[in-house]
């Protein structure tokens, strides 16, 4: 395994999370399209910083770690406002919560 | 260039302290009140906005780099705080008088606000993609929470939910343009990272491409907080159904944080010449910038909610702020500060107006206004006067706050910029003038006078008087020439 290899899988990754939030008509999916660029960056910097920086120099690990924390925080307050909105539209479809507009 | 170590930081970072023990004592506080009296809380959390005024002019600027390297504390850093903390604090008073959030709610409502105040600290101070955007996402998640604070409203969850949509799509695009940028040269350290881009840019071994993918991936992040064209979507949806002291404060205090980390991001790490030689970001930012004010000022045009109407005006204030930032010059960044100085007046006077109005007319439409002038003139008068200043209109604070920077954008000969500007303030004298008009012209059928509490006249002449003076004053001026400091160290 090259870096080339860990970061073509990191860009699909990045490239499928971004096709899902925008395709997908499913709050829950969005999620986790958002949770798959999230961890498309974790993986790139745990790759960085194997491959391209000194072995005793941990950075982008320190990094990717304190993304995966990150992550799981916007997960519980995405989550938490998805169940506000079902209780108030009874739908977690994007397309129909859609009181605001112009 | 010392930085320091994490114990010998601890002195430094007081103010900080001291806002993390009041978000913990609010809470606290509001759990022995089991959710009565949360006036005492936001006491409480008014304290606590003092204090950590008065630590962060006592501490002042050291030109330091604290917790090896992760934020700096320079003057830049220094201004933006008491900016943020003015905001927080009228925010503060703002949600006392507001009555459309629920008050056994209030409590942790306050210890978010000062959490949110943390976080926008270390975002105008971080030096460190790490710290960039752990601070960037302490504010975002606490603003998500915030917006979608009114629990029994819908258009309350429905903010909440475009916002932290378009905001984890935004941060994660960031976060993938930091990964690049880390990858790229080895180092989390912006000014390191500016001094390998450069030795790569002069020995001929960059790629511009790439550089310049990064910069998009991470201006989406960034242009997302300033509610920049076309990461501008959130906002007029998300000002509009959050509460309105939550908007007042996301279109001061989370924009000024916004162009804070830019600032320092983006002229620490890219501004070399040899990097906008061969990748011209500054370019591209003008362009955003002149998109920027014409989508907002056009989009304000048929507005009737004035929530929804001072949003797209703030997007179209975002676009003028991008006009300074685009220049690579002191110049630029010093008529910034001083634009925030301005508009953290007008535009939090003119959302008091529209607190005032809504709690005792019950309305946000532009028809709620009519004949205003007859039934409440001061407030009234003073609506005029902040939505004239937003305008620019001389002499009222605003216009000075343009005239500075379109004499930068001037100076740097970037004429067809500073007429695109010029004529987006013609563009919105429209909008902001039908509210005026609305107030002193038109008739309505309620006649009756609105009589306010004191109080409330008294924190109108707060934002009045300055909105009137600040342009002559030019101390002001001064202070935001002082606090350009050295942004690069």
């Amino acid at each position: 395994m090259t870096l080339q290899h860990y970061l073509v899988i990191s860009a699909i990754l990045f490239t499928l999370g971004v096709f899902a939030v925008l395709t997908r008509r499913n709050a829950i999916s969005i999620l986790m399209g958002i949770e798959l660029i999230l961890n498309s960056c974790n993986l790139n910097f745990a790759a960085f910083s194997r491959f391209m920086t000194p072995a005793e120099d941990i950075n982008g690990q320190i990094i990717a770690i304190f993304g995966i924390v990150l992550a799981a925080a916007e997960a519980a307050v995405f989550l938490a406002i998805i169940l506000a909105i079902y209780r108030e539209f009874g739908t977690i479809q994007p397309d129909q919560t859609d009181t605001l507009k112009g | 260039m010392t930085s320091l170590t994490n114990i010998q930081s601890i002195p430094y970072f007081i103010p900080e302290l001291i806002l993390v023990v009041f978000a913990v004592g609010a809470i606290l506080l509001d759990l022995v009140n089991r959710g009565r009296n949360t006036e005492r809380v936001a006491y409480l959390a008014l304290v606590g906005v003092a204090a950590t005024l008065i630590a962060v002019i006592a501490v002042g600027s050291s030109e330091k780099s604290l917790f090896l390297g992760m934020i700096r504390l320079d003057s830049f850093a220094v201004f933006f705080k008491i900016i943020i903390l003015v905001a927080t604090a009228v925010t503060v008073i703002f949600s006392i008088k507001s009555e459309e959030l629920d008050p056994r709610m209030k409590g942790e409502y306050y210890a978010l606000l000062i959490a949110v105040t943390f976080g926008m600290f270390l975002m105008v101070s971080s030096k460190n993609l790490l710290m960039i955007f752990i601070s960037l996402e302490t504010v975002s998640l606490t603003s998500y929470i915030l917006a979608g604070f009114l629990t029994h409203n819908p258009r309350s969850s429905e903010a909440a939910f475009k916002y932290i949509t378009y905001g984890a799509v935004a941060s994660g695009t960031m976060l993938f343009g930091f990964s690049l940028l880390f990858g790229l040269t080895g180092t989390g350290d912006v000014v390191q990272i500016s001094h390998r881009l450069t030795e790569m840019f002069s020995a001929g071994e960059a790629y511009p491409l790439v550089v310049l993918v990064i910069i998009t991936f991470i201006l989406a992040g960034i242009g997302y907080k300033m509610a920049s064209v076309p990461f501008h979507m959130w906002s007029p949806d998300v000002y509009e159904g959050a509460p309105i002291p939550i908007t007042a404060f996301l279109s001061v205090a989370s924009k000024a944080a916004g162009f804070a980390l830019f600032i320092r991001l983006f002229y620490s790490t890219f501004q070399a010449s040899n990097i906008v030689g061969s990748v011209d970001w500054s370019l591209m930012l003008s362009i955003v910038s002149a998109l920027t004010m014409t989508l907002g000022n056009l989009a304000a045009l048929p507005q009737q909610n004035v929530k929804r109407l001072l949003a797209y005006s703030s997007i179209a204030h975002g676009g003028y702020l991008l006009m300074g930032a685009t220049l690579l010059t002191p110049e630029g960044i010093q008529a910034i500060l001083f634009y925030f100085i301005t508009y953290l007046f007008m535009n939090l006077g003119a959302f008091f107006v529209v607190v005032l109005i809504a709690n005792e007319l019950g309305s946000e439409t532009i028809d709620g206004y009519r004949n205003l002038w007859s039934r409440a003139p001061f407030v009234a008068v003073s609506m005029a006067i902040f939505l004239f200043s937003l305008t620019g209109i001389p002499p009222l604070a605003g216009f000075f706050g343009k005239w500075w920077l379109f004499m930068a954008v001037i100076k740097q000969e970037l004429y067809w910029l500073a007429v695109v500007g010029l004529l987006n303030s013609v563009v919105s004298l429209y909008y902001y003038a039908r509210i005026v008009k609305a107030m002193f012209l038109e008739s309505s059928d309620e006649t009756d006078a609105i009589s306010f509490s004191w109080g409330n006249l008294a924190l109108l002449v707060v934002f009045v008087v300055p909105t009137i003076i600040i342009g002559f004053w030019n101390t002001v001026y001064e202070v935001s020439r002082a606090s350009l400091g050295r942004i690069v160290g």
